[in-house]
């Protein structure tokens, strides 16, 4: 059937911030959606809160809205649009959800809009538990034994009656959130209280625990005249228990017979035809080992983090697809664009082996408990391509990040077997490392296998891995020969790893490949197993016979991505790298991305004319470069996993566009750094290691307090702390020498001043700063986690002259060819430099967005010898609008990782961040707050208020501001002395250290709208302010940590904004 | 051990020998299939041929003695990327080293498979020739020159006339190399089976007095069965007929139509075919180098194959004659057109073929 001629304005909603359980693959998805759309001559609308996003840029859809994603605030945006049409399944659980809504509130149906792809009902029928258990049942498909309950002592009687161990799960949450294994009455109690309070419906369900079964998933798809395909099965090696986002996960499966992999295949299908899905479904299987016996454990009706690996695995456009059936047309009018010969009602076949790796956040949030189950804790992944289950398995190891270049994990080696066993049977995000350091003590694989679930066939294979560990270990050099050399590489061991094992250098193993012509060759990855020739120029590397890369003789360059979704470094860079891709295509420049996210822009198959699916490490980009001798490689927008590569191209003589190795290397290496600033007369806060508990006290009396201390050896502002007098510094430095006496400890004069931040472009004459953004939050707290406001509020003229001037001092010090990125504090009028960054930043995509500057394409043409001058934007600072605000807000995932911080400090905590755009900075500060779901307390709300003693005199200001329009307050003994001096009463509670529970009882009543508390001392899992601010984000309570975005608060309130009184703004027409 | 593979081109790829190390020579065929390695081993249609597996990893779950499509293993020999040494599954009986030496089948390993079947996709099927030793190219040549696959069905029809109790529909099989679940979905359909050789006279096959008549799948080019093609014609009109593959292509040699050779076949698990009728698509197994290229008059096409929109089924609606070029048995792949069995059914009670119902 052709295209449904009725659609003719589709409204797509995004999937907002990026939080964990739902990341940059909804950037990946709704992309090729909203082209998908598009290129029929359909309008698209879209609404995305994230300005992080390559769909919320101007090519991608006809009216950009970047607003909070609620219904309110969507049905501004349908009454202004009038859409025909809405696409629900692209936008995460959040934009499905979303639909969901606007349906239930009849937003949908008085604006006659009517639903596409998926229906609701369908929709209602996968997601809610109950309704989908009797779909099952209908159609004789089993699930698990489970029921749903509304209270905890319902639970409790329905988990006698199945046994311990008992599963919650909470409906309608992202990733799983709120849910666990219990497995005893009293945890039961607990999980569930928490999951009912998380779940948008109040209900969880309890169900019998299937732990250790196999979880197997289906990609499955659908069009509306009834003809269906799986795209992709997938087997996660961490068995059911572990959820999915945070298992390993193969594909396609491995240890399945054609008998099981067609039953659970025909019943996947069988699901989605009896639920009327309309596009693409993922189905989560779990099948018992020992037998035919399988339950249905979920379905999700829409594209997913699965569905965005799948595509990537098999090369087959899920989400592209999904749209195209969504307009009407059956899966065998829908071209392949991937192999340009066959349709989308073809299934893939792979001939290689995928392995996904969860990436974790637990090095920044090094006091989180760690323990992987039901609920998912994994900011990103990578994928990794091999013909063997060895090299796709290791190559994902070393594509982490986290220092892996083999399996040998050396703090695990220190462990006793007792501890490894803990580790294995308890799950944490080293387990596989703790693994394979049992296997290596020669613990027994069938025992493994018994106390992980894990299926034989996997436990062979690290064992296999391992035993060449140890060989390596009792060689020499010259015992290498050739053909075991060969093995080893086709089986994916790293140079690295090869040479540690043997005690030579990297190089010297490099050298005698080559001399021996050990080189890899590169594979395509097709969709076919080679049956068609395709069009893909999709590639991974394997040590094999033939090289399937034809090398073109066009001018070229390879564009380094940056990895993984990790804290701190998120979906902006993979934005960076997608627009420098874009910038070098319009110039005919042949593009290349080296990049292993399968849910990002970048790997999608038709953003670049070639795609390496490779890890960013020194090797395995090597033999690429040395292959295409591209004209350059750009390490700008790769965040630090691109710039990493600086020293090796150095080495190796590979061309570097833009600015060169020694000079990130002068703007990262502290001294070199210190000796510009000194040269150049532009000032940073004082400071200097010390190395003893006196020598600190004493430094810091002539640098005066507050001061910043850190230990030197880590870096992302790690184990950072402010210190207000003395005694306070010196349990901190007898703790820290204790703890590492080899080391020294930074100190640095901390200036409670205004935090600035500029990206800008040079040409080596010239600079561009499109724009100087201004952070809400005073110095302290990461630049990451701070509210931005563009155009500045409170900075002077003479003040961005002063910024202009020193930006341009120290690019060109620093000889910057493309971007730098440099962060200021202004403290009594002067102005001080905290950081540089040779590179392209987080902020980029915010401030391309509003100021209409396209940096990523000007730093480009930088870098390829064009000039500043003769872009066309001028130099110097780029014109501020005056009647124009937008604000770049924070998000924080922390109510999904148990005993992380929550308030705000020197190290990165959040995970996204969505735009507030407005006429005046109160309105786009308003915007800003409900998109990243902070709740604006009513007026009339209770304010419980705890602050420490340095903060209080400014506290009592804001105060005075809330109590005013009618706030009530709550605080602690001392608070509320100080409220009572300037004639503000409040309530008063005990201190939890005194014995009370009053105040945790009092956050979990639901009577306290915000807590605002200002932290004495972080990651103290001990004390008070660290428990009150735990309760209460795990009770979904709004907290305050920071007095300036408290007092952000008051402004808004005293405007008395709420959502009727603002605007939404088409960010085309801005 | 060194082994190599030498196709009949001179290409040569060099691995290693596993399950029975002897020489061996046959036409080299690829199957895209990811699963199933079992049931193509054991599937008489491969008689003849070399089946090379796109997928690297082979014999992760080992062998059973449930999943056998007949009663040994019928391809030549056997080519992996990597054979799994250490299989696992709650059926695991045998491995898959072990099954093809006690089945004495050659097998080789560690070759670049995609290599080799991209090969086979550019060039077409070729012969070619497994071996442990070095031989000279007039060994080659004689050796590949002297293989013939023209007495295949011979080698695997049943010797014996045998039947399947049930309490319906009496079915006669032509056995050309029947595939085990063939017979097991017409006995889940109560069917009463006699199976006889390819080479029954129609006099022997109507003796029985069937309802109808069913012609199964099996190796080679139908061309080469002239004196069965003769003998269907005799039953055409008497009994409804119904065929799967080979059985399909021989219905249309027997009606006038005509069959062909394919480049390289179609084998894997994932080919989609149009049910011209329903206008659904379907996903079926696949197996077969030869196809029917033109039809007879008097039948209509009812399923096309989408990669290449070659003919996947025939009707004709006068004689009572339904045929599918694909597998609806599955083993290995998907059981989507499990209901052309209940389709074939209906026609060999002498109803009208219509389009069949699926939730």
């Amino acid at each position: 059937m052709p295209r449904d001629l009725s659609i003719k304005k589709v409204l797509i909603i995004g999937s907002g911030p990026i939080v964990i359980g739902q990341a940059a693959e909804f950037d990946y998805s709704g992309t090729q959606a909203c082209q998908a759309i598009k290129e029929e001559g359909i309008e698209v609308v879209l609404v995305n809160s994230n300005p992080a996003t390559i769909m919320t840029d101007k090519e991608i859809a006809d009216k950009i809205y970047i607003e909070p994603l609620t219904s309110e605030f969507l049905e501004k945006v349908i009454a202004k649009e009038r859409p025909d049409s809405l696409l629900a399944g692209v936008g995460g659980q959040t934009g499905l959800n979303l639909a969901v809504e606007l349906h239930d509130k009849g937003i949908l149906e008085k604006y006659n809009v009517r639903v596409i792809g998926t229906q609701i009902s369908a929709i209602k029928e996968g997601e809610d538990r109950e309704g989908f258990r009797a779909l099952m049942n209908r159609i004789n498909q089993p699930v698990i034994e489970s029921k749903t309950v509304e209270s905890v002592e319902e639970a409790v009687l329905f988990a006698r009656k199945i046994g311990y161990p008992a599963v919650v799960r909470p409906a309608y949450t992202l990733g799983g959130t709120g849910g666990g294994i219990a497995e005893t009455e009293e945890e039961l109690r607990e999980i569930c209280a928490s999951g009912l309070h998380l779940s948008r419906v109040h209900q969880v369900l309890i169900e019998k625990c299937i732990k250790g079964w196999k979880e197997i998933e289906y990609e499955v798809m659908r069009d509306q005249y009834g003809t269906v395909i799986t795209v992709c099965n997938m087997e996660n090696i961490d068995p059911v228990g572990i959820h999915t986002g945070d298992s390993i996960v193969v594909a396609p499966s491995q240890t399945l017979s054609d008998k099981e992999y067609q039953m659970l295949r025909r019943a996947s299908l069988d699901i989605i035809s009896a639920c009327d899905i309309r596009g693409g479904c993922n189905v989560q299987i779990a099948l018992h080992p020992d037998s035919f016996e399988y339950a249905i454990i979920e379905i999700n009706p829409r594209v997913s983090r699965s569905s965005a690996l799948a595509s990537k695995a098999t090369g087959y456009p899920i989400a592209r697809v999904s749209a195209k059936i969504a307009l009407g047309y059956g899966l065998d009018e829908i071209e392949n664009a991937v192999t340009g010969k066959t349709f989308a009602c073809f299934e893939p076949t792979l001939d290689y082996v995928v392995v996904k790796i969860p990436k974790w956040p637990f090095d920044k949030f090094y006091t989180a408990k760690r323990t992987l189950g039901t609920k998912m804790m994994a900011t990103g992944e990578i994928m990794a391509i091999g013909n063997n289950f060895e090299s796709a398995f290791l190559k994902g190891l070393r594509s982490l990040e986290i220092g892996q270049f083999s399996f040998e994990h050396k703090k695990l080696a220190e462990c006793s077997l007792d501890e490894l066993k803990e580790r294995v049977v308890t799950a944490d995000d080293e387990r596989i490392f703790a693994l394979a350091e049992m296997l290596r003590r020669y613990y027994r694989k069938e025992q493994v296998c018994k106390m992980t679930g894990m299926d034989i066939f996997f436990v062979e294979k690290f064992k296999w891995i391992v035993e060449q560990e140890e060989h390596l270990k009792t060689l020499e050099f010259e015992d290498l020969t050739p053909r075991y050399l060969r093995k080893l590489k086709k089986r994916g061991f790293s140079d690295k790893a090869i040479s540690g094992f043997i005690g030579v250098d990297e190089d010297d193993v490099r050298e005698l490949r080559q001399k021996w012509n050990i080189l890899p060759v590169y594979k395509m990855v097709d969709t076919c197993g080679g049956e068609f020739e395709a069009q893909t120029p999709y590639y991974y590397s394997t040590y094999d016979f033939e090289d399937e890369v034809v090398v073109s003789d066009k001018e070229k360059v390879i564009v380094m991505g940056s990895g993984p979704i990790r804290i701190g470094q998120g979906i902006e860079f993979d934005y960076c790298s997608v627009h420098a891709i874009m910038a070098l295509k319009k110039r005919g420049i042949e593009t290349i991305i080296i990049n292993n996210n399968p849910e990002t822009v970048s790997t999608d198959f038709n953003t670049s004319d070639k795609l390496y699916f490779e890890p960013l490490t020194d090797e395995d980009v090597y033999h690429i470069i040395l292959k295409e001798k591209p004209k350059g490689v750009i390490l700008q927008f790769g965040g630090q996993t691109a710039i990493k590569l600086a020293k090796f191209c150095d080495k190796m003589n590979i061309p570097v566009l833009g600015t060169q190795p020694t000079q990130v290397d002068a703007a990262e290496d502290r001294e070199k750094f210190d000796a510009i600033l000194e040269k150049l007369n532009i000032k940073r806060p004082k400071g200097k290691a010390i190395w003893a508990v006196e020598e600190g006290l004493q430094i810091a009396k002539e640098l005066e307090y507050p001061v910043l201390v850190r230990p030197s050896y880590v870096l992302g502002g790690q184990g950072m702390e402010i210190t207000f007098e003395e005694e306070q510094l010196k349990r901190y430095l007898v703790n820290a020498f204790e703890r590492d006496p080899e080391n020294p400890i930074l100190i640095d004069r901390y200036l409670m001043g205004r935090e600035i931040e500029v990206d800008a472009l040079c040409d080596g004459k010239n600079i561009l700063i499109p724009g100087i953004m201004e952070h809400l939050e005073r110095a302290g707290i990461h630049s990451g986690d701070s509210t931005t406001l563009y155009p500045s509020v409170n900075i002077s003229s003479d003040m961005k002259n002063k910024i202009i001037e020193c930006t341009e001092l120290i690019a060109k010090e620093l000889e910057v060819m493309g971007m730098i990125n440099i962060q200021y504090i202004e403290y009594k009028k002067e102005l001080y430099i905290i950081e540089v960054n040779p590179r392209s930043s987080r902020t980029v995509p915010y401030i391309s967005k509003v100021t209409n500057v396209p940096i990523i394409d000007l730093a480009t043409r930088v870098m390829l010898g064009e000039t500043l001058s003769d872009l066309g934007y001028g130099t110097g600072l780029y014109p501020e609008p005056k009647d124009f605000f937008a604000v770049k807000v924070p998000v924080f995932s922390t109510e999904k990782l148990p005993q992380v911080e929550v308030s705000l400090g020197p190290e990165m905590k959040s995970t996204g961040e969505v735009l507030g755009v407005g006429a005046t900075i109160e309105e786009a500060l308003y915007k800003g707050f409900i998109a990243a779901g902070k709740k604006m307390p009513n007026n009339a709300g209770t304010i419980f208020a705890t602050i420490q003693k340095y903060d209080q005199e400014e506290f009592l200001e804001i105060a005075t501001r809330f109590a005013k329009l009618g706030y009530k307050f709550v605080a602690t003994e001392g608070t509320a002395k100080k409220l009572e001096t300037i004639g503000v009463s409040a309530k008063v509670v005990g201190k939890q250290s005194e014995g009370s529970n009053e105040i945790l009882d009092i956050i979990r009543s639901g009577e306290v709208d915000l807590l605002v508390n200002t932290p004495t001392k972080g990651n103290d899992a001990t004390r008070d302010g660290f428990k009150i601010r735990r309760h209460a984000i795990e009770s979904s309570v709004q907290i305050v940590t920071s007095l300036d975005t408290l007092g952000a608060m008051a402004d808004i309130a005293e405007k008395g904004l709420g959502v009727s009184q603002v605007e939404i703004y088409n960010m085309c027409e801005i | 051990m060194k082994a190599q593979l030498i196709l009949e081109n001179g290409m040569v790829f060099e691995g290693r020998a596993f399950g029975y190390l002897k020489e061996a020579i046959g036409e080299v065929v690829f199957n895209t299939g990811m699963t199933g390695y079992q049931e193509i081993l054991t599937d008489p249609s491969y008689y003849g041929q070399m089946v090379v597996m796109t997928y690297p990893l082979v014999g992760n779950y080992g062998i059973n003695l449930d999943d056998m499509e007949s009663y040994k293993a019928h391809v030549k020999g056997f080519i992996v990327r990597e054979k799994c040494d250490y299989p696992n599954n709650f059926r695991c009986e045998l491995t898959l080293d072990g099954y093809l030496k006690a089945q004495k089948i050659i097998g080789l390993e560690g070759i670049d498979t995609r290599s080799l079947t991209k090969v086979i996709r550019d060039h077409g099927t070729m012969r070619g020739i497994i071996s442990v030793r070095e031989l000279t190219p007039s060994q080659i040549k004689l050796k590949i020159d002297s293989f013939v696959n023209q007495h295949a069905v011979s080698e695997v029809t049943t010797k014996e006339i045998y039947e399947i109790e049930g309490d319906e529909l009496h079915i006669a099989m032509v056995d050309f190399g029947v595939k085990q679940n063939i017979i097991r979905e017409f006995k889940k359909r109560n069917c009463k089976i006699t199976v006889f050789p390819a080479f029954s006279t129609s006099e022997e096959i109507l003796n029985v007095n069937p309802d109808a008549v069913f012609l199964s799948n099996g190796p080679a080019d139908p061309k080469d069965l002239p004196s069965v093609i003769e003998n269907i014609k005799k039953m055409v009109g008497v009994k409804p007929i119904t065929g799967i593959c080979l059985g399909h292509q021989l219905l249309c040699l027997a009606l006038g139509g005509n069959t062909g050779k394919l480049k390289f076949g179609h084998h894997g698990s994932n080919h989609p075919v149009k049910d011209l009728i329903s206008n659904r698509v379907y996903i079926t197994s696949q197996n077969h180098n030869y196809h029917a290229e033109t039809l007879p008059q008097g039948a209509v096409v009812t399923h096309r194959h989408l990669n290449d929109q070659t003919i996947a089924g025939m009707y004709a609606k006068d004689l009572n004659i339904y045929s599918v070029q694909f597998h609806p048995e599955a083993c290995p792949g998907p059981t989507d057109t499990e209901h052309i069995f209940d389709e074939m059914i209906n026609v060999m009670y002498g109803k009208e073929l219509e389009v069949c119902q699926e939730i």
